[in-house]
């Protein structure tokens, strides 16, 4: 650890890091001091002066040494004004206080400038429930306002960019969404026009935010000044059940929040994981949840029968008893497995297919920060399971060749053309594709919100995400499916995992509850993630 | 246990004098003040604030005053409201309220009459009215909707009038002032 410096918060003793601020030493202790402009991960402005404390240092005597009382200790020379404590470093021997009658007294006159000119719109706000202004006013407000004269109007229900909603009259003028924008999104494009409690947040004409990364601005505004404006009069946060999660739309895989009521994701935010995404995401990933909720989505096993020459849904039980019987009668198998599956799946994939087995590649472009090439969030799994073996060309070419009759595909598309020439394919997917359409079975799968699973991210980082609603119809999550056709008897997914890290030794000594919410580490010999062939793409598309 | 029956006399055991008690005091009760209300066809007498059907109000330019917080949702005990949040369309008069209850449904067989919604409402857009004999012969029936609601609430006096002069004066108005919804001229600077 870095040189540590002693200091006492409210009584309680600290040992903080030198350079480290006062709220995030007070943080350490449990202790909360409220502020507004003040985020970890940005520069320190000290606008909103809502962290004011009573700070205090030794009284030292000539010899530069801490004059000490009659009662045996240092006497404390408190400073006549108080400090923001977002600004002020701790120091050894620092004494400070947070809840004395004078900060109290300072924090009321701060929430009161704040609300003079806000426009207490509450009941039609979407940050009502998580509105630090909302929540400050209970906690450290006076209760009653002053203030009779007419307040300042300003733009309401303006669009920033087609993503955000800004409405002005909210805004407190923290600058953090200012600050956040041109030091993480990198575009310097919002600032405050006008004076006084004219000042306005705008961005330059012309120069909307633009950035994949636009909407932090919204998880970072400590009031409704900007929203999310598809996520705008959804529903009320207090109504949404958070679920831990990861975003499965690349191989960084973002830690996030799902926000869920009655079945339906109403919205997808970034969690804190310094290992990983600090506490952004990037919109693409964000905003790439609806799918989840989509009206086509596959709900029963279903056959292409050859009597009806259309789908007639199956039982599970129908739909397994069947296809394990062809199965089994089959020659050679191949599958095709996906990198958004789990690594769970992966394993038992692999079991099931055996070697002939590859996934398919999906790449964008990478934008240095959060955003990888490698849109597949579980290509290291695969690697891990054996499932990625590059193999995806010889089986695209086995079915052209008609030497490959049998295929089994996991939440993957496939040729009509090559799908004609299969005998027997079964496909596991959540929407209808190409595949679905000439598949002679259906097995309805499960999207990232509704199973349990870990990914394992292009650093290697093993991370774990939890089932935040239930699945449409009868469809259940792939494991289970597969688990089904294998004959095997995992129970539950927490099995699935034991086997596989008795089997895999990268995985070994670990568990689903050992893997916590923020993921662990792998050590794993081989590089995860190798570049893409860009041919086995071609053929796959 | 053997129960001790009483010894009754003679005049007991005819009944004769319990029978004549007995028309006594009906018969005193004839001229009394009547108790029993001919219901239904007499009415009650409600009180002012008396606990009936919840219904929702406009106020008397006619705007719906609810803004679909949901705050009602939120607190209702056995959970038999149900808002679909909307937004106010954007050339109507109110359009600065920004939001409406898309659909506002009552399950008027779940609604216990508490009245904490009533109570919990920032807008004081729904109201605990007079109804009492909520009834019907299907269950959908006693599913209240938006409209039903709206016609039984009425127009609600109102004397805060929240949203007439709440909201940005329009797009293009510079930044200043204001008062009564109207910016203020700046006076010319006295030297």
């Amino acid at each position: 650890m870095a040189e540590t410096v002693k200091l006492t918060i409210d009584g309680k003793e600290v040992v903080a890091p030198k350079g480290m601020n006062l709220i995030e030493a007070a943080k350490l202790v449990g202790i909360e001091v409220p502020h507004y402009c003040y985020h970890p991960k940005l520069t320190i402005a000290g606008n909103c002066r809502m962290c004011l404390v009573d700070t205090g240092m030794p009284k030292l005597d000539k010899d530069k040494k801490p004059e000490l009382g009659p009662d045996g200790k240092p006497v404390i020379m408190f400073a006549p004004k108080l400090a923001i404590g977002c600004n002020t470093t701790v120091a050894e021997g620092m004494v400070v206080h947070t809840r004395t009658p004078k900060v109290q007294k300072a924090r009321e006159g701060v929430m009161e400038f704040l609300l003079i000119n806000h426009p207490l719109d509450c009941p039609i706000c979407d940050q009502a429930g998580e509105c630090r202004l909302q929540e400050f006013s209970v906690d450290y407000g006076k209760g009653e306002s002053r203030f009779v004269e007419e307040k300042v109007h300003k733009p309401k229900q303006t669009k920033l960019n087609a993503k955000i909603t800004l409405d002005d009259e909210r805004c407190i003028l923290c600058s953090r969404c200012i600050r956040f924008m041109k030091e993480v999104a990198g575009q310097d494009c919002l600032g405050f026009v006008n004076r006084g409690s004219y000042s306005t947040l705008t961005c330059y004409p012309g120069q909307e935010p633009k950035t994949n990364y636009d909407l932090n601005i919204v998880d970072i505004c400590p009031v409704g000044a900007l929203t999310q404006t598809d996520f705008r009069f959804e529903q009320r946060v207090w109504f949404l059940k958070e679920t831990k999660s990861v975003c499965p739309n690349c191989s960084t895989g973002c830690n996030t929040v799902l926000w869920s009521r009655e079945g339906v994701v109403y919205r997808q935010t970034p969690r804190d994981n310094d290992a990983v995404n600090q506490c952004w995401m990037c919109d693409y990933g964000r905003l790439n949840f609806k799918f989840i909720n989509d009206p086509t989505r596959l709900t029963s096993p279903s056959v292409k029968s050859a009597v009806y020459g259309e789908r007639v849904n199956l039982t599970w039980l129908e739909a397994t008893r069947q296809i394990t019987g062809k199965l089994k009668a089959a020659g050679t198998i191949a599958g095709i497995a996906s990198g958004r599956a789990t690594t769970e799946e992966l394993f038992l994939f692999k079991k099931l297919v055996g070697d002939l087995v590859d996934i398919v590649p999906h790449t964008g472009e990478a934008d240095g920060k959060l955003l990888q090439a490698d849109r597949n969030p579980n290509t290291a799994g695969a690697k891990l399971t054996g499932c990625a073996t590059g193999k995806l060309p010889e089986i695209l070419e086995g079915i052209k060749a008609g030497k490959v009759k049998t295929l089994i595909v996991l939440g993957e598309d496939l040729d009509e053309e090559l799908a004609k020439k299969l005998e027997l394919l079964v496909v596991i997917d959540t929407l209808p594709t190409k595949a679905t359409e000439h598949a002679n079975y259906v097995l309805p799968g499960t999207t990232f919100a509704e199973k349990r699973g870990t990914f394992i991210n292009g650093k290697n980082r093993l991370q774990r995400f939890n089932a935040a609603i239930p699945p449409v119809g009868i469809a259940r999550p792939e494991w289970q499916t597969l688990t089904a056709l294998l004959g095997a008897s995992y129970a539950a997914i927490e099995d699935v995992f034991a086997d596989m890290a008795r089997t895999l030794p990268a995985l070994a000594g670990l568990n689903l509850s050992k893997i916590g919410d923020l993921g662990v580490e792998l050590k794993i010999e081989q590089p995860a993630v190798q570049p893409v062939s860009q041919a086995a793409e071609a053929v796959a598309k | 246990m053997q129960v001790q029956r009483p010894k009754l006399t003679f005049w007991e055991r005819t009944y004769i004098p319990q029978i004549l008690k007995g028309m006594w005091i009906t018969i005193r009760h004839l001229p009394m003040k009547k108790f029993t209300r001919m219901y239904p066809e007499e009415k009650p007498k409600l009180l002012g604030d008396y606990r009936g059907a919840p219904t929702l109000v406009k106020d008397p330019e006619g705007r719906v005053k609810c803004v679909s917080c949901q705050l009602c949702e939120f607190v209702c005990p056995p959970k038999a409201i149900r808002i679909t949040p909307g937004f106010r369309a954007d050339q109507a008069f109110d359009s600065n309220v920004e939001k409406e209850p898309k659909e506002f449904e009552i399950d008027m067989l779940r609604c216990i009459y508490c009245g904490y919604c009533e109570e919990v409402c920032p807008e004081e857009a729904i109201f605990l009215k007079n109804d009492f004999a909520i009834t019907g012969y299907k269950r959908e029936e006693l599913r209240f909707n938006k409209q039903k609601l709206l016609e039984l609430g009425g127009v609600q006096p109102d004397s805060i009038w929240k949203w007439k002069y709440k909201g940005a004066p329009p797009p293009g108005t510079p930044i200043g002032p204001v008062r009564d919804g109207k910016p203020v001229e700046k006076k010319a600077a006295g030297h």
